[in-house]
């Protein structure tokens, strides 16, 4: 009995999320009335626009994939006990690395040419947070300094490189100077899995990959390590387990994820390196990883529920013709109802385990 | 070039702008400090600002009443840092992701309410520089320091201001007890929430004059998401500072004296010998440099840690 | 046919029967004049022109998506308003996919002209273009209208920038004392770069003594980085302002402070500090906008590449009139403007 109790609590508080998004939207019911607009209309295209047709959920796919990517390396930091806010810088200079190595081995064939593009955007994307690691392992500096600071530097050098050595020459040629990379070879695109829509390789790889973590988070000895840094340095400390160490690894791990989530925004989407390539998934990712409850099983959902939002509310704004902007507060106040529910949850845990 | 650089204008150039451009860094890290201190980051500074910045310019724009618009954009902040503060201490929220949504949300609502009730924007008549008597006579260290507008002076003299009630006050005390040790402050009859609410709204206040610095004091305009980034550094700034207002202000400091001076390299490199890109990268590495490299204070023992009574 | 897609239906049936009912001329001609007030009602409206605008920075920004929307609303006056033309827009969409999702859809939706007003679109229009062939669409800034490519719906334009970039380096060799003048340049790409570029010739063609210093602030939106930029600039001497993307409003609020004269580029910027912009280069896209309705409506949808001139009246040179400007500077730039035009002089370096 206390178990189908526990299986119908469990089930309930993995909602939560949605009852969170509910709250935003009705708030958010309330200023489209105000814009004058008809809210069920406006919601009526949010829902079509993320789930209506199957062009529309495989764009809700596409948009949950890079969010997932960093989710899950924000997942892995979290464990650490760290959050990881560099995933933008950390997507970018993963962006970069992928196109580069692509377009310096234009001959290699795709077997080999889009494994190595991957692995060097997770290579940059792991050196991106690798550096907040080591400085913080070595010398005390805090993480969130850093990342900050390093998202700013990530962008400057997608600017050197976009318009200097990295520019399609085309650009030059044309004299029009858009700051984006030449087309990567054709055979490093991730295959597109169900034309004319644009959902790719990526998305499996993805959910490939939240189980990996979820594996070695739980059932290897390293995962197992950051985890008891997370949940107590100082008991982990006694146990005699490393933790500057482990911290950093969880950053260089949450680094190597959203670098390849830059790498396969550009082998799978863009099929290029431009501008705005991050496009906020690394604050998003964090958001989503909340979602999921820091857990990397249920990231995958909440990737989906929160790359639906952000396809459906596009579409609500083409639709019922409201400022985009409004789009950002609904998501706000979605992120803000979703993380403070987390202490009701937390109440009934609780009180479960004292009863 | 070089010979250039070491002139007289442009050195006072530079700690001149410098000075003025850490104003809206130092409003918005000193309103940061507290909060931390006390135990909340807040991530939602950026969102805060903007919102103040919006509501500075509105007022400023309808009733070209300068105090009214610094004002409302204070009260408005306050708002925000209550919500703040409810969603941190009642609702004990992850803090940084909170922080996220509260970005998010000031983003989203100050270009809905400029669209709304603006639309297009004429610039206004700021607050202009005020030259202090007989100080700002002194040739170069008056025209650096003496020659600012009311907000540059205000944030200045908040610093020392910050560290008395910090350091030397009853409630600076409580402010510090609750950062690192709440239950010990609790124990003792501190209410862990009152300080906390205290801590955050005020730094919300003084995130939205923050923000509301940018078109009142520095700008004149409004444009959306205007302040691209300072909130966040911000942020940074107060764990630059090591959670001491000197610090911060030495930060802001450092920051935006950087910025200065890139700016300055641009303009003397007439054959953009170093690329304009990696002068915009200095500010950022340079900070992370001298902290990596300079003396490091440990972090409020309790900061983002919720508080709950009787839990420990 | 999902319900909400047949109540949208309804909606647009709606208001195209209620247009039909209310507007007397729209004829969609070149020339079109302002809308006559509704009198001779017999007389049968024309199909409601539909388009879609999708823009990197909001509509507002005084700058490069402002210079659209207004063009397009402008259009939409001459056509008898909003039954004439519908326009529907979605504006800061900086990111690429987000752009492409909102093209394609207003495309699926039955626009007849669907602008992709940002030069990064470029690669993913191509795509959309190629699975709806009987959408017009238009894409700028950009000189590539994909013939080469098969494509038939695409419309390319864009603004040969670096003219009216000269003209305005002339006014500003003409008007400064110091012979300082500072450029607050984004970043060093697309038509900023060949404003900035073309500014530079025209001021130093024209007055050897003069000196041009550039910034880059590496993003359109930093408007504080852009104050900082303009001001370092007065410090270094400069009494004349230029600089492009929609971040300048920054630099236009120094520029009025210290009071010198502010050149604006893409949209008119008189409108953010009357007593401080001299002059603006505007990118007035009505012209190409009624050219390709016209177009559409006699059945072509695009393999046409407009270019926006000093000469055929796409890029104007508006003067505030409360800024004294003096007449032998305007004359200067007159003559420059004109050489441009008959093409004696090259802007560009």
């Amino acid at each position: 009995m206390s178990q189908v109790r526990r299986i119908i609590n469990t089930s309930f508080e993995s909602l939560l999320p949605i009852v969170g998004v509910v709250f935003a939207l009705i708030i958010g019911a309330f200023m489209l009335l105000a814009l004058g607009a008809n809210p069920i209309t406006a919601y009526a295209a949010l829902i079509e626009g993320a789930f209506g047709s199957q062009y529309s959920f495989m764009q809700t796919l596409v948009k949950a994939t890079p969010l997932l990517l960093v989710g899950l390396g924000v997942c892995i930091a979290f464990r650490g006990g760290i959050i990881n806010i560099g995933g933008e810088g950390q997507i970018i200079v993963g962006g970069l690395a992928s196109t580069a190595l692509a377009l310096a081995m234009p001959s290699l064939p795709g077997i080999l040419l889009l494994p190595m593009a991957l692995a060097a955007g997770m290579l940059a994307g792991a050196i991106w947070g690798g550096v907040p690691g080591v400085l913080k392992a070595k010398l005390g500096v805090n993480e969130i300094l850093t990342t900050i600071m390093m998202n700013a530097i990530a962008m400057q050098l997608s600017n050197f490189l976009l318009r200097g050595p990295m520019i399609d020459p085309k650009e030059v040629a044309a004299k029009t100077y858009l700051p984006q990379s030449a087309p990567v070879p054709e055979q490093a695109w991730l295959l597109r899995l169900l034309p004319p829509t644009l959902l790719h390789l990526g998305t499996i790889l993805a959910v490939v990959l939240a189980v990996l973590v979820f594996i070695f988070l739980w059932r290897t000895t390293i995962g197992y390590r950051i985890r008891a840094v997370g949940l107590n340095p100082s008991a982990a400390k006694y146990a005699g387990i490393n933790v500057p160490t482990y911290q950093a690894l969880a950053l260089i791990l949450g680094g190597a994820f959203a670098g390849l989530a830059g790498a396969v925004e550009v082998l799978g989407v863009s099929h290029r390196m431009l501008e705005g390539v991050s496009g906020g998934y690394g604050f998003s990712g964090i958001v989503a990883a909340l979602f999921g409850k820091l857990h990397p099983l249920g990231s995958i959902p909440a990737s989906v529920l929160f790359g639906s939002l952000l396809v459906g509310a596009d579409k609500m704004q083409r639709a019922v013709q409201v400022p985009a902007s409004l789009i950002e507060v609904i998501l706000g106040l979605v992120v803000i109802f979703v993380v403070s529910s987390e202490l009701w949850a937390r109440r009934q845990a609780s009180k479960r385990k004292t009863s | 070039m070089l010979s250039e650089f070491f002139s007289l204008t442009v050195l006072t150039g530079i700690a001149y702008s410098g000075i003025r451009l850490a104003t809206p860094y130092l409003f918005a890290a000193l309103g940061e400090m507290f909060a931390q201190r006390s135990g909340v980051v807040n991530l939602g500074v950026e969102g805060i600002m903007l919102v103040g910045a919006f509501t500075g310019f509105a007022v400023a724009t309808w009733t070209s009443n300068l105090w009214l618009a610094l004002f409302c954009a204070a009260v408005v902040g306050i708002i925000m840092g209550l919500a703040m503060s409810y969603i941190s201490v009642n609702m004990q929220a992850e803090q940084g992701i909170s922080g996220i949504g509260m970005h998010l949300f000031g983003l989203g609502l100050s270009s809905l309410l400029f669209k709304k009730w603006l639309g297009s924007t004429k610039a206004i008549t700021g607050f202009q520089p005020i030259k202090i008597p007989i100080l700002g006579d002194i040739p170069i260290i008056g025209e650096i320091f003496f020659n600012h507008n009311i907000l540059v002076y205000i944030a200045f003299l908040l610093v020392p201001i910050a560290a008395w009630v910090l350091n030397k006050t009853t409630f600076g005390l409580k402010i510090r007890a609750v950062g690192v040790k709440p239950e010990a402050a609790d124990s003792l009859g501190v209410s862990v929430a009152r300080i906390r609410y205290s801590c955050v709204t005020f730094g919300g206040m003084m995130a939205g004059i923050a923000g509301a610095a940018l078109p009142l004091a520095l700008i004149n305009l409004f444009q959306e998401n205007m302040t691209s980034g300072i909130g966040f550094i911000a942020v940074a700034l107060v764990y630059f500072g090591g959670w001491s207002p000197t610090g911060v202000m030495l930060g802001a400091l450092l920051f935006s004296l950087v910025n200065a001076l890139q700016l300055w390299i641009q303009v003397l490199d007439k054959d953009k010998v170093i690329p304009s890109d990696f002068a915009l990268m200095l500010p950022y590495i340079m900070t992370i440099a001298v902290l990596a490299f300079g003396k490091r204070t440990n972090q409020p023992a309790a900061l983002t840690k919720p508080f709950e009574r009787g839990s420990h | 046919m999902s319900k909400i897609n047949r109540r949208k239906f309804l909606t647009i049936a709606g208001t195209l029967s209620a247009g039909a009912a209310l507007t007397a001329c729209a004829a969609p001609a070149p020339t079109a004049a302002p809308a006559a007030p509704a009198g001779g009602a017999a007389k049968p409206a024309a199909k409601q022109f539909k388009v879609a605008m999708v823009c990197p920075s909001a509509v507002t920004d005084a700058a490069f998506s402002q210079s659209m929307f207004d063009a397009i609303k402008a259009v939409q006056k001459d056509m008898g308003g909003e039954s004439g033309l519908l326009l529907k827009y979605s504006d800061n969409v900086f990111q690429v996919p987000n752009a492409a999702a909102a093209i394609r859809d207003y495309a699926g939706q039955g626009f007849d002209l669907v602008i992709a007003h940002g030069t990064q679109y470029g690669n993913s229009l191509q795509e959309i273009a190629k699975d709806f062939p009987n959408v017009a669409f238009a894409w700028g800034t950009a000189t590539d209208n994909f013939e080469s490519k098969g494509l038939k719906n695409v419309f390319a334009y864009n603004p040969k920038a670096e003219e009216g970039g000269y003209v305005l380096g002339v006014l500003a060799a003409k008007i400064t004392k110091s012979n300082v003048v500072g450029v607050c340049g984004p970043v060093e790409a697309g038509d900023a770069k060949t404003f900035v570029d073309g500014f530079k010739k025209g001021v130093t063609d024209t007055n050897k003594a003069a000196k041009v210093n550039v910034t880059y602030t590496g993003n359109f939106s930093d408007v504080s980085l852009m104050a900082a930029a303009a001001e370092t600039h007065t410090k270094a001497g400069a009494d004349v302002l230029t600089g492009s993307s929609q971040s300048v409003v920054g630099a236009i609020g120094i520029a009025k402070d210290k009071k010198i004269v502010w050149f604006g580029t893409q949209s008119d910027q008189a409108g953010l500090a009357p007593d401080t912009v001299g002059a603006s280069q505007v990118y007035d896209w009505s012209g190409i906008v009624k050219e390709m309705i016209n177009m559409i409506n006699s059945g072509k949808k695009g393999a046409v590449s407009f270019e926006t001139t000093l000469k055929n009246g796409g890029l104007k040179i508006a003067y505030n009139d409360k800024v004294n400007i003096p007449a032998d500077a305007k004359a200067a730039a007159a003559a420059a403007a004109k050489d441009i035009a008959d093409g004696k002089l090259k802007a560009l370096p």
